[in-house]
């Protein structure tokens, strides 16, 4: 049986008090829920202090460019569907950066998890607005406040009909942790936005002003009608809410394919006899 | 009289199949036992436009395009003027009565008397067939090949405006010199270097392709798509470059050998992310077949311009190969020789080719794939001593790789400094071993580089160099020089990256006058080796206007100074 202890403790590089911190706690939660082994699963990153997550647990790791760990994350699983496939980034990486990749991937329905960390600004590079930045916002960058509207991941999810579409809070640790493990044991792709404060650079969207607003959704939510799916993604404001917003069960890329219905193609042989009978219609 | 060659060349607008004629040609000349070489040129648009599809035959090897046309099929008006210069002595145009030309060159066509509209390519291909002395069967045949599955009732109507047309021609009493037949009849394949590019990745091995659609190149994975489902690979359409880049990244980190075909304004988006697969040591095959730019450019025309953007490609310093097949069949070879040398010195390798190979079907032997190996991409292994470490240091700067998922090992690869174990680190004495690991691994490159081919005389007068696909060009040239009692030789660079003066650098310096020969304007092949070796090429015959480079350009060339 794994344990939370299998995926291990590591001294991080991220200001106390930052969300980042929980979020790694229910990620490790969610994976030992899920009775995955560290071995079994390859976490994928871009550029940002929630990148730094995959560094600090046990598991297969690949950190690559900002903004583009969706499409290595897709590459990979198409490479090997046998590994359960996460990509952990942030905001800016995954909806600035990063944006035409999560459109493709929403289409797409690749089996993966993605996480984002969303805390509304930019923490490596020191505070400057992110896709997510609230009107107004005003950072050194921004001196005049952020004129342009936020970016609201959900509902374009929701719009899209994207397979799993879900918000967690940083500060509701337990919450987040099961809304992981139904992210990881869902097939196909399954988002989930995760509210976490900025303890240096957003001062707006602090940790109460989340606490304040956020609210989980009632047992009785369908999470499988579309059009209540798409009004609570519109919510934001006074009140946030937090759950399984929208998922449907589209048959994923794989499932589609001819060749990966038959298995991880990191296992595949080449026939070179076939390949003969193909180079003989060039004759 | 009879015809060591035939240079013939179908011209109109986008959309009235020339294409089609030019490939059932190719076909039928190909399975009569003669050598070809096609180029195709045309305008960036499916309807209209001035397109063109060359074929020069021969009962002998040939490996060169050539400018003056015996035979112009001229679909539209248009390509009268366009090519009348260009027709040789003996030559003869082929035009629609309803053209009203007036010359005695011409053999006037009744078109709509021979098929009704629709049917108008197959009415050529019945002339020119005739013309060129090919058996109506064996067209015929190609034709049947081509479209006798479609529908019944037109693949029929096919083969009689085709008999019909073939027939009419022959009771004209042309006088056309018809090529003589074939000596070296012998079963060979029809394959174009973007077709040889696939079959080569196939044959390496390849289990993943991504791609942004971008003209030359897209031929490639269209046909590795075409292939997918038998070969057992995934080909995916990226929603951008750097998409296709990463994706291709991500299947090689978890195992699967990866090509990413693509063009230079597509390959410009990519540069990061050849820059990753330096930094966490994946392998990975980048194929750039090139065209000219700036930016878009002449997005369907042919350029060797690119060799100092792939050359310098991505961020930060680390090894790499370039090779640039020169014939068809080095587009089959060394696209297995870069899925080899990507996975043994795990990182990017290139395959610079350009529209002209791209779309030149030629003649081919069949490759023989007996004994022929593919690739093994990590090691794939369930009982690796654990702790795994990605990138522990070895003399060799090679770490041993394994695959993730595949045994209870963990592989924590990135583009960020690391130390042995792949996680970040700060650490500057790391980041100093580290460089030093990676850059090492040049030297097992070195000793895998493909020589360049030196051919003709020793110690030439002349000595014709270049890389990539006009090779042909430099091949003719030489031929032609020669029967002048000159001392040619010529040198090509199948790969231009890394390159080894040991191979070729006294061959340079024991030539009396050295040219190189380039499809680009800067003479990049010629700075490169200045760079490397510093020695000066006493000098360039350059081309960029778009067009391959021929034969007849370099003699031009070579005159007027």
């Amino acid at each position: 049986m794994v344990s939370i202890e299998d995926y291990g403790q590591f001294e991080t590089a991220w200001c106390p008090g930052c969300g980042n911190h929980s979020i790694l706690e229910a990620l490790k939660r969610g994976l030992v829920d899920s009775g995955l082994e560290p071995y079994q699963i390859l976490l994928v990153s871009g550029i940002g202090q929630a990148a730094k997550t995959v560094h600090y647990l046990k598991a297969n790791v690949f950190n690559g460019l900002h903004g583009r760990a969706v499409p290595v994350a897709s590459g990979a699983k198409l490479a090997n569907q046998d590994l359960k496939v996460i990509v952990a980034s942030g905001d800016g990486c995954n909806y600035g950066e990063g944006g035409n990749h999560f459109l493709a991937a929403l289409r797409r329905n690749i089996d993966l998890t993605m996480i984002v960390h969303n805390n509304q600004v930019y923490g490596l590079t020191k505070g400057q607005a992110s896709p997510t930045t609230q009107e107004g916002f005003v950072t050194k960058a921004q001196p005049e406040g952020v004129a342009s509207l936020p970016f609201n991941p959900i509902a374009v999810a929701v719009a899209m009909q994207a397979s799993f579409v879900a918000r967690g809070f940083s500060g509701m640790i337990d919450h987040l942790a099961g809304l992981i493990k139904e992210a990881l044991a869902h097939e196909g792709f399954a988002l989930i936005d995760v509210l976490q404060p900025c303890v240096s650079f957003n001062k707006v969207n602090t940790f109460a002003w989340y606490k304040q607003r956020c609210y989980k959704l009632p047992e009785e939510y369908d999470p499988t009608d579309w059009q209540a799916a798409m009004q609570r993604a519109m919510e934001w404001g006074d009140r946030i809410p937090l759950g399984i917003i929208y998922r449907n069960q589209r048959p994923t890329f794989e499932s589609r394919h001819s060749v990966l219905k038959q298995g991880p193609l990191v296992r595949g042989k080449t026939d070179l006899k076939k390949l003969e009978k193909i180079m003989d219609k060039f004759s | 009289m009879e015809s060591k060659e035939i240079n013939l060349l179908i011209g109109g607008e986008a959309g009235q199949g020339l294409v089609t004629i030019g490939e059932l040609l190719a076909k039928s000349l190909v399975r009569s036992g003669y050598f070809i070489v096609v180029t195709q040129s045309y305008h960036s648009r499916i309807r209209g436009g001035h397109n063109t599809y060359a074929i020069r035959a021969s009962g002998k090897k040939i490996v060169a395009p050539r400018e003056a046309v015996d035979l112009l099929v001229a679909l539209n008006p248009e390509t009268v003027a366009l090519h009348k210069s260009e027709i040789s002595a003996g030559g003869l145009t082929i035009v629609d009565t309803a053209f009203k030309t007036t010359s005695d060159k011409c053999l006037q066509v009744p078109y709509l008397e021979l098929g009704e509209k629709q049917f108008s390519n197959v009415v050529a291909l019945g002339v020119v067939s005739f013309l060129l002395g090919l058996e109506l069967e064996m067209v015929g045949k190609a034709l049947d090949d081509a479209f006798g599955k479609k529908a019944p009732e037109i693949a029929e109507k096919n083969m009689q405006i085709l008999q019909e047309s073939y027939r009419w021609c022959s009771h004209q009493g042309v006088n056309f010199s018809k090529l003589a037949p074939a000596s070296d009849i012998r079963r060979r394949l029809l394959m174009n270097g973007n077709e040889a590019i696939a079959m080569g990745a196939l044959s390496a091995g390849v289990k993943f392709c991504s791609f942004y659609p971008m003209t030359p190149a897209t031929s490639i994975a269209l046909n590795l798509a075409a292939q997918a489902s038998t070969m057992g690979l995934v080909v995916e359409q990226a929603e951008d470059e750097i998409a296709a880049i990463n994706m291709a990244i991500g299947a090689s980190f978890a195992g699967a050998p990866s090509i990413v075909p693509t063009s230079g304004g597509g390959f410009a988006l990519m540069t990061e992310g050849v820059s990753l697969a330096g930094m966490s040591e994946t392998p990975l095959v980048i194929v750039v077949a090139q065209r000219p730019g700036p930016a878009t450019g002449l997005p369907t025309r042919t350029e060797q311009a690119d060799l100092e953007l792939v050359l310098h490609s991505g961020h930060g310093e680390f090894p790499r190969a370039i090779f640039s097949p020169g014939t068809v069949e080095e587009c089959f070879w060394l696209t297995r020789k870069a899925f080899e040398v990507a996975a043994k010195s795990q990182g990017p390798v290139f395959i610079l080719t350009d529209q002209f190979l791209a779309d030149s079907a030629r003649a081919i032997e069949p490759f023989d794939l007996e004994g022929l190996e593919t690739v093994r991409v990590g090691i794939v292994e369930d009982s690796a001593d654990l702790p795994y470490f990605r990138y522990p240091i070895y003399e060799s700067g090679i770490s041993p790789r394994l695959l993730p998922g595949m045994g209870k090992h963990l592989v924590v690869a990135g583009g960020d400094e690391h130390p042995i174990d792949g996680h970040l680190t700060e650490d500057l004495s790391v980041r100093k071993f580290m460089v030093e690991k990676r850059l090492r691994k040049e030297e097992e490159i070195v000793a895998e580089v493909v020589p360049p081919e030196i051919q003709g005389d020793e110690k030439p007068d002349l000595l014709l160099v270049t890389w990539g696909t006009t090779k042909g060009a430099i091949l003719e040239a030489a031929a032609k020089l020669r029967n002048d009692s000159t001392r040619v030789g010529t040198l090509h660079f199948s790969q231009v990256w890394p390159l080894v003066p040991q191979q070729f650098l006294e061959v340079l310096q024991d030539a009396g006058e050295v040219v190189c020969v380039e499809g680009n304007a800067f003479g990049q092949l010629a700075r490169l080796i200045r760079r490397e070796t510093g020695f000066n090429f006493h000098r360039r015959v350059l081309r960029y206007d778009g067009l391959p480079i021929t034969p007849e350009y370099i003699l031009r060339a070579l005159e007027r100074s």
